[in-house]
């Protein structure tokens, strides 16, 4: 290890320092009780890290012989990873406090979590990317069980965990079947095997193996089961980091790979993330039809975001990489202003998942209702909130490489996802008089679904430097 | 004024987030301050657009008023008014105020009440004034929030049926218009409008899923913004959304939904279809004139079995719109004249019986037909302006639905002469169906024992009432008010669009 290869992985050394740092602290200082006073610590060395890695100096370096590359694209990335980490641990504190969960290895997990979706998004290679991407599974599979004597919590950490593994296996012979035909695990050179017309046989279907290992990880379709089981079973908050962190994470994996690896072979890819993106777009839309549970309806939710922000990449250029990190980035924000809430539904002291409960809530909490409107109507696609916009630049960069057909699906299934976006701000503006939530709601919470709802309103006015980051991004991976 | 287009879209939209987020609510003075600023607001957006109105030059074509700036994701803030957009800017500006006063006795969540209009309103304004296509899409789109809300929290009994069947016919009709759009930025290079009018879309045929489509691109385009406007508008067979809108909503939401938002369906055809997808146009026009004929006497046969007065009143708007649909898709100098012509006529005749059926609504709680009988004798006023705008959605001449519908019949006997000839039903059936509401609700022997202390107009109803016969007496006394403003714009639009045709059969 050289020092240039060392200052270019500071902040995932800083932060593993971080975490193994803080795993000690908890330990020596009495366990729990350091829980609350860690968890804030987590969330301020995210936002510093975050900052750090997304306003600093843009490297474009790689290190360890191009294991570790730390262009524009992985340093977006990162931050939005980080900051989204951040949030989601500001809004789960209180919860986790009350009911008993907050325990000082949920932080640190966490921060191993994202230590591993730093890694993967950085990966030039198959066994970084595999390192990394383990790193983050493993923590999750454990947050996913966190709340040991519930037997849903306990379910879904282990159904996590099985399908988790099967999909790291594909990945894995996906990875080795591609070294074997290419002779090289790094991308670099992988992309020189082939350089114009098809892939051999071999390679095509590694490719197709790690593709199908990384949709499980953003939950796309046909590789989709475990999520609304996982969402529901799991602790909201950690329901909450699944739905945005890591799915950016993972989105990232699979834009570097296919362009890093396989970027001139585009016509190889793109049809079979079209086919992707089309079936997750609609299983999402009409599976969520039926859910009365928000954190499944979050789950068919997500699923159909997923198959959206694939349409990206479809155009297989610049402009349709920064569309894709367009589209992830307002996603995550919605994604934590919806959960705040969600993660304030009370009713008496116990939470509920209902859709049902948030009955005439406009009535009586009309500010929030406000904000939530808006973050529904964002998720639904529907102008001028943001969530429009992401739609908007993600739809033209699919008819840009050709797949108008799946612009129309996508159009169709947003159509299909309106009506349980609307169903809810059914509940809360014209349902009937019963039993209301709690108002309870902390200032975290409160703080960040307001701060979403605005983002996602005032957005269309100004996008504050999204657009240049992503564009800067989506320039230094597709050359 | 530089910005005046964005003064007048932005100052009902400024006042709706001062009202949702400064004011309190609950008490009894804080409702009647809600009224009072969003009357102030609407009417100070009217007064800002008289300059508009005044400072519009009809002798030129093209866009006046035009403002561009950098907007996100690489597209353009820009707005602009030709004589096709600048009288429904003014409708709308003149037709607010009225619509807030007709909110006035509504005591549920007032505030919210308030806001929701002067949204709905800054909305529709940047509908009428986008000259990108992707902002437009934005206004136009919007614009389902607040009446979803209108609707939904405000209506009738049958109401959340109602609001989802409105939002996701029109959201469904519009989703495909937003693949067009990205689809037209894509050939197009830009999302602006005048210069995408410029723009020849590729007309070579082409086959989708095997099945060959002559016109290509165009039609595609062209059948993508149809099925949004068609169902906006609405036409037969995508209108079923409209009676249930209307007979839920409340009045003022009614007015708002007749007067504006189906106007914005004719207004697209006109924006869009014509002069960027004149090919696509020719194509389809056949169909087109068939279905707004169908859409006429249909409606105006559904119209005459109607029991309940609004449901009445919204068939016969679908029967109006369909004149509308005709007139524009003769491609003729009267058509287009008299479609634009007859959906400024129809804002303020339509309000105007949706204002009225409002006010014996207010005070019997019904608006069903057989409730109501005789009420000449008690309320004369109220008789008397109902008459007025009874013969205004005949369409007598000296009312602006004469001008509209003499004009549009006009231009389609030149154009296809047999859909002429049944469209002329049309004028019939709504004498027949308009006159018969009439009587039975006026006329006759007053029997029913709870009519009998029933009061007439007060000065808010008639301070609602009376500026629209102006308006509407105005219209139809001196159309050329009107035509002299719409006739050069769509001048250049027809000849535009017959160019554009020859060359495009030249090739």
């Amino acid at each position: 290890m050289t020092s240039a290869d060392f200052s270019t992985i500071v902040p995932e050394f800083l932060l593993a320092l971080f975490a193994m740092g803080s795993l000690v602290f908890g330990v020596l200082a009495g366990q729990d009780k350091v829980a609350r006073t860690l968890t804030w610590v987590t969330v301020g060395v995210y936002v510093v890290f975050g900052v750090w890695i997304g306003f600093g100096v843009p490297g474009g370096e790689t290190a360890f012989g191009g294991m570790f590359i730390d262009d524009a694209f992985a340093r977006f990335v990162k931050a939005l990873a980080l900051f989204s980490a951040a949030g989601v641990l500001a809004i789960s504190v209180d919860y986790m406090e009350r009911r008993g969960l907050l325990r000082f290895e949920f932080p640190v997990l966490v921060t191993l979590c994202v230590i591993g979706m730093m890694m993967m998004v950085s990966a030039g290679d198959l066994m970084a990317l595999y390192m990394g991407l383990e790193l983050m599974s493993l923590a999750l599979y454990v947050v996913a069980a966190l709340r040991r004597d519930s037997s849903k919590s306990s379910e879904a950490g282990l159904k996590y965990f099985v399908l988790g593994s099967l999909a790291s296996g594909i990945l894995l012979y996906g990875a080795s079947l591609v070294y074997g035909f290419a002779g090289s695990t790094r991308f670099e050179d992988i992309i020189t095997v082939v350089v114009s017309g098809h892939l051999p046989v071999g390679l095509l279907f590694g490719m197709i193996f790690m593709l199908a290992g990384l949709a499980f990880k953003i939950s796309a379709v046909p590789f989709h089961m475990w999520t609304p089981d996982v969402y529901e079973g799991s602790p909201t908050p950690v329901t909450a980091f699944f739905a945005t962190a890591p799915k950016v994470a993972a989105m990232a994996l699979i834009a570097r790979l296919m362009f890093g690896a396989f970027g001139q072979v585009t016509a190889d890819w793109t049809q079979v993330i079209a086919v992707i993106a089309i079936l997750s777009m609609l299983v999402g839309a009409i599976g969520g039809i039926a859910q009365r549970n928000i954190k499944r309806l979050m789950a068919y939710s997500s699923i159909t975001h997923m198959g959206f922000a694939m349409l990206g990449l479809l155009a297989a250029d610049a402009n349709g990489v920064q569309a894709t990190l367009e589209y992830m980035s307002i996603y995550v924000v919605m994604n934590i202003g919806v959960f705040a809430f969600i993660l304030s539904m009370e009713r008496d002291g116990q939470p509920v998942t209902d859709i049902a409960t948030m009955n005439m809530f406009a009535r009586h909490q009309p500010l929030k209702s406000v904000a939530l409107l808006v973050l529904f109507f964002s998720l639904a696609g529907v102008p001028p909130m943001l969530g429009f916009f992401a739609k908007f630049v993600v739809l033209k960069s699919a008819i840009e490489g050709g797949y108008a057909w799946a612009a129309v699906m996508g159009v169709i299934a947003s159509v299909i996802a309106a009506f349980y976006y609307l169903r809810i701000v059914y509940y809360m503006y014209f349902g009937k008089e019963g039993d209301l939530l709690d108002t309870r709601m902390p200032m975290a919470q409160w703080a960040l679904m307001m701060g979403s709802a605005a983002v996602v309103l005032l957005g269309a006015f100004d996008l504050m430097g999204l657009d240049t980051g992503a564009q800067m991004a989506a320039a230094a991976l597709v050359h | 004024m530089q910005n005046l287009l964005s003064i007048i879209t932005f100052t009902p939209l400024v006042a709706a987030a001062i009202l949702a987020l400064v004011m309190r609510r609950g008490t009894d003075e804080t409702r009647r301050n809600a009224r009072w600023f969003a009357l102030t607001a609407t009417s100070a957006t009217f007064l800002i657009s008289l300059f508009l109105f005044f400072g519009y030059d009809p002798a030129k074509t093209g866009f006046q008023f035009v403002e561009d700036k950098d907007w996100i994701f690489g597209l353009h803030y820009k707005v602009g008014v030709d004589g096709i957009s600048v009288l429904f800017v003014m409708l709308i500006t003149f037709l607010m105020p009225i619509t807030i006063l007709s909110a006035w006795k509504n005591d549920r969540r007032v505030k919210e009440y308030m806001t929701a209009f002067l949204v709905l309103e800054g909305l529709m304004l940047g509908t009428f004034t986008a000259l990108d296509i992707v902002l437009f899409y934005v206004f136009f789109e919007a614009s389902l929030i607040p009446m979803f809300l209108i609707i939904g929290v405000w209506g009738g009994p049958n109401r959340v049926y109602a609001t989802f069947k409105f939002f996701l016919y029109t959201f469904a009709g519009s989703v495909l218009m937003l693949v067009g759009l990205a689809a037209m930025y894509i050939e197009g290079g830009t999302t602006d409008i005048p210069a995408l009018m410029n723009h020849q879309f590729s007309t070579d045929a082409m086959t989708v899923l095997g099945i060959p489509v002559p016109g290509g691109v165009q039609t595609l385009l062209f059948l993508a913004f149809f099925l949004s406007f068609a169902v906006k508008i609405p036409m037969w067979p995508v209108h079923t959304w409209l009676p249930d809108a209307h007979v839920q909503a409340p009045t003022a939401g009614s007015v708002d939904l007749a007067a504006i938002l189906l106007k914005v369906g004719g207004y697209g055809f006109l924006r869009f279809s014509l002069p960027m997808f004149p090919v696509g146009s020719e194509m389809m026009s056949e169909i087109v004139l068939w279905l707004s004929v169908i859409s006429i006497v249909w409606a105006s046969l559904v119209a005459l079995m109607q029991t309940d007065m609004k449901k009445l009143i919204a068939y016969s708007s679908i029967a109006h719109m369909g004149y509308v649909t005709m007139g524009i898709f003769t491609f003729n100098q009267q058509g287009i004249d008299g479609a634009i012509f007859q959906m400024i006529g129809h804002g303020f005749t339509s309000s105007a019986l949706f204002l009225g059926v409002g006010v014996i609504y207010d005070r019997m709680h019904t608006r069903e037909i057989s409730a109501f009988g005789g009420l000449q004798k008690r309320m004369p006023v109220y008789a008397g302006v109902f008459l007025f705008f009874t013969m205004a959605n005949i369409a007598l001449p000296g009312t602006p639905g004469f001008v509209g519908e003499f004009l549009t019949l006009t231009g389609a006997f030149q154009a296809h002469t047999w859909v002429a000839m049944v469209a002329t039903t049309g004028v019939i059936l709504s004498a027949a169906y308009s006159l018969w509401l009439f009587a039975r609700v006026f006329t006759g022997p007053m029997v029913k024992e709870a009519l009998k202390t029933v009061l007439d107009l007060d000065l808010r109803e008639k301070a609602m009432l009376y500026p629209l016969i102006a308006v509407t007496l105005l219209l139809g006394l001196y159309p050329a008010i009107a035509t002299d403003i719409i006739s050069p714009t769509v001048a250049e639009l027809v000849s535009n669009y017959h160019a554009s045709l020859s060359a495009v059969a030249g090739q």
